[in-house]
């Protein structure tokens, strides 16, 4: 490969941003100023400078952070360091949303416009902001700060929501929800952020809760805490069991994977257990960004070590000895915690390389996305963690043959992770008498929208929906339901007469519908739906990763003529329109390479044909 | 060779293909198969020479049992897989991306597509008149995750200016399909040169240099060999673009001559496309077993001096300095 670089610096600031990633270039081929002694007669180069590929986000993360933007001379200097094409790294940086390659003030308030804030205040919140900053995008007089319209940051049980990154030497990223404007407009001028709320658990400290049952009454940056409320008594139990047993007890829980196909999770295990090449990963789908959800959040801000004695004990397991954990881009706080908590537990051998002196090595690595749906689909968050665009791979070969670096790779999301420890400690036989006899286990779900008591609640999986928002208080104001969105923007939307639907994957399926992520979006009669559809639709617009054409161009053809649906100016007539959209639909489902495409129209689809919206 | 005796000799799997037993190679692709089978799969993102991509999804087919359809070009037979090439499914697919394409694409020079349109029955029209085209460069600075609200009146398109900075060639991009095959032919599965990449995101996504650089600043050591796998058009020779715009192109008074490039001793067989005896583009056969069609700057651009007229390089054979033609009753336009 024969790097044609250019003839642009970094700053200062950025070249330290970089180095503080990578650390000082160990000769003047990586960018260090002045020749060292044997530059003239060492190069270095080939696979090991090319391993470092899986650096670029985090670099990139460090650049943004630092200067507030991509610049040329930055990407330049990068690329120096990783050996990347320029072109290439250009192509990765621009597939994320979060990152500017042009430009750009150093804070930015990300505003939150999707389908649970836009119900919930957001509009009211962007026409404040456009008062007194200007239009979304648009510089203040002052240059000093912009705000952009932004997808779910996952804080919908607060709505609206708010993100705010300052760039600099101490760049920090405040959360705000719900998000006052004049509270909003403070902390963009550099007044700190109010402490975190509690969270929104409402159940919390009740009888009968699992995986919320720490949430709110441990200390999340406490390993202690941890242990004293039964942390880690899981783990002991997996090493007495050995990884035969554990495989045998996940397999005996029925436990199925919840971030949406279901897939048996003790099959995956197993099949990347028996696996003969080596080394195995484990990677963790914490890219949480369904619109919506919000409960790996909550799970991780306030329970972080869970997640990791979970992810050792899949590790274990499966004979992993480096687990990748990938949080979206857009959880601070989650971020922090999770830092704090693998330091902790590498601290008191709980990671590393002869845990607990039982001889078994595994340790986690924390990646962060940035502003990418997409790398929620796991072969996208593959390439993204190895440094690509986050486009979907083709399936097969599937992940347990071909995963992270081409090697055999459980990789499962954050509620089906953190479910393992009870199956570990109580054994899979009696974890699957809790739910159905096919779904087994509890499931968490996140309730947003026109309901009485937004938050996350956890309930067994056979509960029905209307138990569900019952629990929440039901309908906000008690106005009347019109109709929930089920599984988030690639879920389904209820007719009324069918939300008594049982929550399982059977029952769910049977009704032609999908718990999803877990979202539950109450939607009463004051909601304006077509601008929910149209979010929707603007959604996956945005999000569509554009490798294959149905969804590239399905997308901006199912928002344009939804689009003429709400104007009310359809081409022909608006049942030519709705056969148009169900045209592109079956094309969307049948043809696009993942799930992102074949799903895209799912939430559309089933108002229009359930909710006479039009 | 040596891999030749260790790999096990492959196999034969059974499959079903539209019905009928027929037996194939294990490893094949669907597609492989059903060329041997002489039925006609439309392909646009796929090449021969190339890793497929399977992004373009014109080439899809059922497989019996399977929730979804899969890519012809790159899903491998298996035993007992029973395919639908041309199922209601199949056809409704392939429609639907025809007509996505031929209403945010110029396919003016896309081989094939109007055959296919009419077989496939594709209306490209019903999502409205195409939106006005963008201007010079905007496509380049969109961000991903944002994107203009529409109104449903037009519809989107990729449309804008084509990019001429160099000599040599230009890039179109209103006729690009994002089929990756540039990209690929530029980067690891031939040239490893890098030059361009897929940025952006969505129906924003385009080909690019880093930070829409021209060419010239680029990394691009113009071999061109994106232009011989670009299936649009929208990568063309210079002089190609040139004739098309001036309305003088005319491929029925094209005559291709086979040669062999003269520059070093790999020996790329070289295709001089003439036109009114004059070379107006170079490509080379993608089936050559060494090549693969790929060339280098001086096979695929390296022809003026064959053309050069009024002073063609004769020497007297005495020894002496080259004489014009016309001193020698030539007519100056060399062979």
């Amino acid at each position: 490969m024969d790097i044609v670089l250019h003839d642009v610096s970094p700053s200062r600031a950025e070249r330290e941003a970089v180095d503080a990633v990578l650390g000082s270039p160990g000769s003047a081929w990586e960018g260090a100023g002045e020749p060292l002694p044997g530059d003239e007669h060492l190069a270095r180069g080939g696979h090991a400078a090319r391993e470092q590929r899986h650096l670029l986000l985090p670099v990139l993360h460090a650049v943004h952070a630092r200067a507030g933007w991509i610049s040329p001379g930055a990407l330049n200097y990068i690329c120096q360091r990783l050996t990347i094409p320029p072109s290439d790294a250009y192509g990765v940086a621009t597939f994320y949303a979060l990152f500017s390659l042009e430009p750009q003030p150093p804070v930015v308030a990300h505003v939150c416009t999707d389908v649970a804030c836009l119900a919930g205040g957001a509009p009211e919140l962007c026409a404040e902001l456009e008062q007194r900053i200007g239009p979304a995008g648009g510089h203040r007089s002052n240059g000093n700060a912009i705000w952009l319209e932004s997808p779910c940051l996952g804080l919908c049980e607060r709505a609206p929501a708010a993100l705010v990154t300052i760039a600099g030497e101490h760049p920090v990223e405040h959360p705000l929800a719900p998000a006052a404007a004049n509270r909003l407009t403070a902390v963009m001028a550099g007044e700190g952020p109010p402490d975190p709320p509690a969270p929104k658990v409402p159940q919390a400290g009740g009888e009968g809760l699992r995986l919320v049952r720490r949430v709110g009454v441990v200390d999340p940056g406490s390993l202690d805490s941890y242990r004293a409320h039964g942390g880690y008594d899981a783990l002991r139990a997996a090493f007495d069991l050995g990884p035969a047993g554990v495989l045998r007890e996940v397999n005996d829980s029925k436990l199925l994977g919840r971030g949406g196909a279901a897939f048996p999770t003790g099959r995956k295990w197993e099949a990347v257990a028996r696996n003969p090449r080596r080394p195995h990963y484990l990677v963790c789908n914490a890219d949480e960004s369904e619109p919506g959800t919000f409960k790996d959040r909550i799970i991780l801000e306030h329970d972080p070590f869970r997640l990791i004695e979970a992810m050792t004990i899949a590790g274990f397991a499966t004979g992993c000895e480096q687990g990748y954990l990938y949080l979206r881009g857009e959880y601070p706080l989650a971020w922090e915690r999770l830092v704090e908590a693998i330091t902790a537990a590498r601290a008191r051998g709980f990671l590393g390389e002869d845990i607990l002196g039982s001889g078994v090595g595994f340790d986690i690595e924390l990646r962060k996305g940035a502003g990418a749906y997409i790398c929620g689909e796991e072969t996208a968050l593959f390439n993204s963690l190895e440094g690509y665009r986050g486009e979907p791979r083709n399936k097969p070969p599937f992940p347990v043959d071909s995963g992270l670096f081409g090697r055999p790779t459980v990789i499962n999301n954050v509620e089906t992770l953190i479910n393992v420890p009870d199956i570990v400690v109580e054994g899979g036989l009696a974890y699957a008498q809790i739910g159905t006899e096919s779904s087994t286990g509890t499931r968490l779900f996140c309730l947003s929208g026109r309901v009485a008591r937004p938050g996350l609640y956890e309930v067994p999986h056979g509960t029905r929906l209307n138990e569900l928002i019952d629990l929440a208080g039901g309908v906000a104001g008690g106005a009347t339901l019109r109709t929930v969105l089920l599984g988030g923007a690639a879920g389904r939307f209820l007719a009324p007469e069918e939300i008594d639907v049982e929550l399982s994957f059977e029952s769910t399926r049977e009704v032609g519908t999908t718990m999803g992520s877990g979202v539950v979006m109450v939607v009463d009669d004051t909601v304006d739906l077509p601008a929910i559809l149209r979010r929707i639709a603007a959604f996956f617009r945005d999000e569509s990763c554009g490798q294959c054409v149905p969804c590239r161009v399905g997308t901006v053809r199912q928002e344009e003529a939804l689009a003429r649906l709400a104007n009310g100016r359809p081409r022909q007539s608006v049942a030519a329109e709705l056969a148009l959209l169900g045209e592109i639909t079956a094309a969307m489902r049948d043809a696009s390479i993942c799930g992102l495409g074949q799903t895209a129209a799912d939430a559309i689809e089933s108002a229009l044909t359930k909710l006479e919206v039009f | 060779m040596s891999h030749a005796l260790r790999a096990a000799p492959p196999r034969t799997v059974e499959i079903k293909l539209n019905g009928r037993p027929v037996q194939a190679r294990e490893g094949m692709t669907i597609l492989q198969v059903c060329q041997r089978q002489g039925i006609e799969i439309p392909t646009l993102c796929w090449e021969r020479t190339l890793t497929p991509v399977n992004a373009c999804r014109v080439c899809v087919v059922e497989i019996k049992g399977a929730r979804v359809l899969a890519p012809a070009c790159a899903r491998k037979v298996e035993e007992g897989m029973e395919i639908e090439t041309h199922s209601e499914r199949v056809r409704h697919s392939r429609k639907m991306v025809l007509e996505f394409l031929a209403s945010s694409v110029d396919l003016a020079t896309t081989p094939n597509v109007d055959r296919w349109l009419e077989e496939y029955d594709a209306r490209p029209g019903r999502y409205g008149p195409p939106a006005p085209p963008f201007a010079e460069g905007e496509r380049d600075r969109l961000r991903a995750g944002h994107h203009e609200i529409p109104d449903g009146t037009h519809a989107a398109t990729v449309h804008q200016p084509p990019k001429i900075d160099n000599e040599l060639y230009v890039r179109d991009y209103a006729k690009c399909i994002l089929c990756y095959k540039c990209v690929e032919g530029c980067g690891s599965d031939w040239q490893n040169t890098f030059a361009i990449s897929v940025a952006g995101r969505g129906f924003d996504a385009r080909i690019a240099t880093e930070f829409a650089n021209p060419l010239p600043d680029s990394a691009c050591v113009y071999c061109g060999n994106c232009i011989a796998v670009c299936p649009t058009g929208a990568l063309m020779f210079k002089s190609e673009f040139d004739h098309r715009q001036a309305g003088t192109w005319d491929e029925s008074r094209q005559t291709v001559t086979t040669t062999i490039c003269g520059y070093c001793g790999v020996g790329c067989n070289l295709e001089l496309h003439e036109q009114d005896n004059e070379i107006v583009k170079v490509t080379s056969p993608l089936d050559h077993p060494i090549t693969r069609g790929n060339l280098c700057v001086k096979g695929r651009f390296g022809f003026q001096h064959v053309q050069n007229r009024g002073e063609p390089a004769v020497r007297d054979g005495n020894g002496g300095p080259p004489a014009p033609a016309q001193a020698r009753g030539g007519d100056g336009k060399g062979a």
